[in-house]
Parts: C-alpha cells; structure tokens; sequence
C-alpha cells in the first residue's frame, strides 16, 4: 500500500466508476435472484400459464346459455319456435319451468340465465294471424353475456317458422314474422354496464386486499426471525392462524361497508336484496379470501414469492370469474377451473342479492364452494404449517 | 427408558441431527439437575443452537432420546414449551409492539390469569416501567437482553434455555445479566445457557464443551482443568507474537496463547514443557513462570485436538 503514489487516487470518481458501481449492485441483485429458486421458477412459469390460460379461455361471446322453457301451449308451432332459437346455439334449453314463480327462482338461483315463454293458444292465435308474442325474459345482470343471444333471437324470428308454416298457413309466412319476440331485460333493464360491474368490483377489491394481507402474515415472521419464539411457546397451528386470519375479517368488514355505501350514494347500484343475506356471505368470502393468502404465506418462502402467488391467484380470480368476461362464455375446463375460485360464487352472490334480490336459498349452490374453498385452504394451511424449524 | 428422578431437570442419551448430509450433533449425552446454572461451550457451529432447539422441540432429532422436566422431548413438546423459557440467540419480540404489548401477549399465550398485571409486574422487575410505551426495537442490545430474559421468564417456567444471551452486550449489561441468572437459579429455576465467554462459563455451577456435535468434556471448573492434565508456563516480556510463532513451530508445545501481556504456553506432557521452558529462559528477554492452566486454555486446547482430529 505504501507503494500507491499519492497522485494516483485510490478511489476513483467519474461517469466509468459509477457504471462499475452500478454493475456491483446490478450483479448483486442477480446473484440473489439466481438464488430464489422459487421465483425464478414463476419467472417462466407465470407468463406460460396464463397466456395459454386466458388465451383459450376468454371468449366474450358466450353460446349455450342455461334456458329454461315456460310453455303454456305445446303445440307445433310453439315447437318450432323453440327449436328456431335453439337452432341459433346460443340457448341450451336446461328443463321448463312449472310456472311463473318457478322460472323467477330459477333465474335469482343463477339455473338459468333466460326464459322462454310461449303463451297460451299460441298456435291458435297464430294461426288466425293474431301475432302472438313469444316472451324471452333475459337475466341482464350482466349484459355482456345477454347482448348476443338477444342479437341472435331476434334474428331467428323471422324464419323461425319457414318449414312448419307450409300449404294452407304458407301465406302467414310471406307476411312479416307472424308472431313477436318481446325481450325483456330483467334486474337492469337499461343494460348499463355499471350495474354489473360494480358489485363485481366489490369481490374483486376484497379478493385483492384480503390476500396480500394474510399472504405474508407467515413468511413475516419468519423473516424477521419472531417466528422461532412464536414456535417455542405453546401455541398450535389453529390458534397461530385463526389468530391471524380474524382481524383482517374484521378489516375486510370495514371495506365492504365502504364499498357498498361508495356504490348506492356514488354509482346508484341498488342494493335490492337483503343486507342479511349480503353481509354474511361476504364475511365468508372474506374469510375464503384470507385462508388462501394465509395458505400461500405457509408456502412461500419469502414474501416476494407470498406476492407472486396472490398474483397468480388474483389474475385468474380476474378473468375466469365472470368479472370482465362473461362465465358461460368459457370452455366446460375453463369454467370448471373457475369454479373452484371464491371470487366466481362471491360474484353471482353479490350481483343477484343487490340485483336480483335473491336470498339464501337461493344461493344456496355458491355458498358451499365459497365455504368448501375456505375450509380445504385452511386444511392445507395447518397441514403446511412447520411446528418445527426441521 | 430410565425415567429420571424429580432432581434432574434434563436428561438426554445419544441425541443426533442431521442438516443434510452433516451431522450437527453427534451422539449427545448429558444431564442437568434442577436448580443448576449449566454452560454450554464451544466453538460457532459446534451444535449448540441445535441441541437447544430439540431439547425445546424446536428440532426434531434424527436419533435418541430424552427429557426435559420429565417429559419425552419426542412426543411431549407441548408439555416442555410450557414450563420452558427459551430465549433466542437473535432478539425475536415484535419490534413493532410496546414493550408491555410484548410483554402482555406472552402473558396471554401462557395462559396467564392476570396478563396485564403479569406484565406490569414484569416491567417493574425490568425497571422499565418507565419506557413500557417504547417500542421493543428501539431498546438498546442490553435492554433487548433484559426483556428478552423477562419475556422468558414470565409464564414462571421451571428451565430456562438461553442461547447466547449476552453476545454483543456491554459488559456492566452482562454483569446485571449473570447477576439476574444467579437470583434465578437460587429461586429453583434450573438454566442452561450457552456462550463464547470463559468468565460467564466460570460463573456456571456445572460446564460441558461441544465441538463438532460432541461433547468433549463436563463438569465443575476445576474438575475440567484438572481433567486436562495441562501443563502451562506464562511468558512475559517483549515481542511476544514473534516469540508466539517459533513455540507454535516447537514440537512438544500443543497450545499457545496470547494474553494481552503474557503468553500462555501449554503442553500435556509437563517434562517436555519444562525442558522447553529452560530453553527458552536462556534468553533473559522473556520471563518464564509455571502457572496454573485456566479455563480459556484448556477450551483453546479443546478446540485445537477437536479441530486436529480426523471427523
């Protein structure tokens, strides 16, 4: 060292020495990335799978929607018509229903997404050139998954009944249609966009904040090192994450009250239904919501991993739910793999007890999954758990 | 399985971890009785931290077996954490929580009847009934030591395991410390405390020494020097490292160290430490004394047969 002259400094300065410098820190970071097998492997990972994902997926023109029949005269015109608009593919005639109540039930219930109703007399009032009306009563709560089946009855009418009306009928059918499709948009008339997005809105902020507060309510302390005291006193794995999972139930409370005031004073988004029945639900899918981010927290091993995997849930919670694209629209693997998100029974939940006004039992077949979902999550938390630092 | 007797705080045989292919503990065995202040020495990594954490079913051992207080550190892990304080090597309270926060949410996971008037009984034992609204990272090292130790020792707990409490502490803190340990023990607690420094080792009732996973020796103090059988001079005068260098490289000579102003120079085989002791003396530079060997020379001797010997 004594041999440095004193005119040559040690420490250099200049545009050179701060690229090496930042090359020292570029390396740095690198080395460490290389480190963290775990991301490295969503590195790839994320962008293959979702792509592949969403790219088959998505589909914003749903076909075969779940419809059910109203039939109050079985005649073979009546048949013919609905075989026109079965013809166009976009309805899957699911069963009819006994009567007026029963069709309602089945649309607040989510069965059916539209009703066909033929009149009585139909072929009679037909026949006499009395234009009867055929009534397709569509569920708008989400109209983008209405708009083409509506587009596509209505243009079936037309020739729905070409091949039936022949010989003695043949001049009903040179005349314009001889009967009327009158659509009727239910629970959002207007088919304004908000109605239905707003209350999707409300799943889907709480699907956000919810995970990123659990998702690294586990891998915190292992970081700071609190989790080795934590695993010396007598505190069981139960304990350890229901402990950490209520207050944020607590919290998630707090924004559902804050969403749903936003979205009756701001939107105008009616709330037709009962708080009774919205509130508790939400709290299960809060509770839903908080078990998985508290299951990922169990599985990564570090909190940029914990923040990778909610990611990686919330972007399918995004698009295969039924919050940007319509559910039906998606292939049956597609819509099966949504199935098993909280976010896609959260959704039909909130749009048809705010829209609909439907009620418990009603919802009854998306308040399980939302319950199964929850409680297989926070199986797989305690069986991931480590008592031990083995 | 010998059950041991009510006397014995921890009894273990045979005790081995794996971490991967290495053996981090090797073969265990010892025995604590209650009220005893029992040290743990050796050298970084020689397994001490792990023999801690299964003794507290924090680990699980690859193989043997064992008790703590009489229960089976195998199978009965929820019993030992509730009547064991464990204080950690890192400081590991919330240092985003009040000291009385702290405080009161292990009162509460104990199980405490009064937790609140637990931890203000806690804080006024610390002396930091003061500073109870702080948060905990604000405390110095000395004060996190502190109420580490009162954290552990809160839910009344019959043993106390402290892995290196007072590394990085000053040493008036680590005097307090030793001093807190000591009003402990005579209250019937028993403690194992493990640590680098030979005067806290000498201010243990009982000492082992582990390297590599094994514990080398047990005992008193003097049971272990004198177990040593080592013989030592202590050289004073000038240029002591120099001299340090060409004893090191002098057959015979098996430990030598350096004491501030004196060197310790040790040999097993005491006919060949005095000839080299007359030797040497021919130079009147250095003043050559017979001493008594002391703990730090034989740890020093330890750790170099240990470190020597094919693992």
């Amino acid at each position: 060292m004594s041999a440095t002259p004193p005119e040559k400094p040690q420490f250099r300065d200049g545009f050179v020495a701060s690229l090496e410098r930042l090359f020292a820190v570029f390396l740095k970071e690198f080395l460490q990335l290389r480190r963290d097998r775990g991301t490295l492997g969503m590195i790839v990972a994320i962008p293959l799978m979702q792509l592949t994902l969403f790219g088959y997926a998505i589909n914003t023109d749903p076909k075969h929607l779940p419809t059910v029949l109203l039939v109050h005269d079985d005649g073979p015109l009546a048949r013919g018509v609905v075989g026109a608009l079965r013809a166009t593919d976009y309805f899957k005639i699911q069963g009819a229903a006994r009567d007026d109540a029963d069709a309602d039930r089945m649309i607040r219930s989510n069965e059916a997404q539209f009703v066909i109703e033929i009149p009585a007399d139909f072929d009679y009032r037909l026949v006499h050139g009395e234009k009867p009306a055929v009534l397709l009563l569509a569920d708008a709560t989400d109209p983008t998954a209405t708009v083409g089946a509506v587009a596509a009855a209505t243009g079936a009418v037309a020739s729905a009944l070409d091949r039936e009306l022949t010989g003695p009928l043949a001049t009903l059918a040179q005349n314009a249609a001889p009967f009327e499709l009158r659509v009727q948009r239910r629970y959002n008339a207007a088919g304004e966009a908000r109605r239905n997005i707003v209350p999707g809105l409300i799943g889907t902020i709480l699907t956000m904040t919810m995970l990123i507060f659990t998702s690294i309510s586990v891998t915190k302390e292992i970081e700071r090192g609190t989790m080795e005291m934590l695993l010396a006193m007598p505190v069981n794995p139960v304990e350890i994450m229901l402990g950490k999972i209520l207050p944020y139930v607590v919290v998630g409370a707090v924004q559902m009250a804050i969403v749903l005031v936003v979205a009756t004073l701001l939107f105008h988004v009616p709330i037709v239904g009962s708080l009774m029945t919205l509130i508790p639900l939400t709290l299960l899918f809060i509770t839903a919501n908080l078990a998985i981010g508290y299951t990922f927290s169990t599985i990564a091993s570090n909190q940029v991993q914990a923040f990778q995997m909610s990611f990686m849930f919330f972007l399918p919670s995004l698009l295969l739910s039924g919050f940007l694209f319509p559910f039906r629209g998606m292939p049956d693997w597609a819509q099966h793999l949504g199935s098993i998100l909280p976010l896609t029974h959260y959704l039909r939940v909130v749009r048809s007890v705010m829209l609909k006004g439907s009620g418990f039992s009603e919802l009854s077949a998306d308040t399980w999954p939302l319950a199964l979902f929850a409680l297989v999550a926070m199986g797989v938390a305690i069986r991931r758990f480590r008592q031990t630092l083995d | 399985m010998t059950a041991a007797g009510p006397n014995i705080a921890i009894e273990v045989e045979g005790l081995t971890k794996f971490f991967g292919k290495k053996k981090v503990v090797d073969n265990l065995s010892m025995r604590v009785e209650r009220g005893m202040i029992y040290g743990f020495l050796g050298p970084n990594g020689s397994g001490k931290t792990t023999t801690i954490r299964m003794l507290c079913g924090l680990l699980t051992p690859d193989a043997g077996r064992g008790t703590c207080l009489g229960y089976d550190i195998l199978t009965q892990q929820h019993e030992i954490k509730r009547r064991v304080g464990y204080m950690t090597q890192k400081f590991s309270l919330y240092g985003d929580l009040t000291i009385r926060e702290n405080l009161e949410f292990v009162a509460r996971i104990y199980g405490l009847r009064e937790p609140r008037e637990a931890a203000r009984a806690a804080l006024e034992r610390l002396g930091l009934l003061d500073r109870a609204d702080q948060l905990a990272s604000e405390l110095s090292g000395g004060w996190k030591q502190r109420l580490a130790l009162g954290a552990c020792t809160l839910p009344d707990p019959a043993l106390l395991l402290l892995d290196e409490p007072t590394a990085g502490v000053d040493p008036k803190a680590r005097r307090d410390f030793w001093d807190e340990i000591h009003r402990l023990a005579e209250s019937g607690l028993t403690v194992l405390v493990s640590t680098h420094y030979m005067d806290e080792a000498e201010r243990c009732h009982r000492i082992a020494y582990i390297a590599a996973g094994r514990l080398l020796v047990s005992g008193t103090t003097a049971e272990i020097i004198a177990a040593a059988r080592l013989a030592t001079y202590i050289v004073t005068g000038p240029d002591l490292s120099e001299l340090s260098e060409r004893l090191s490289a002098t057959p015979g000579v098996e430990m030598v160290a350096l004491f501030g102003v004196a060197l310790h120079v040790s040999s097993r085989d005491a006919a060949r430490l005095d000839e080299i002791a007359r030797d040497f003396s021919k130079d009147p530079a250095h003043v050559w004394a017979k001493g008594a060997p002391t703990l730090e020379d034989v740890f020093i001797d330890l750790m170099i047969q240990a470190g020597g010997a094919p693992q």
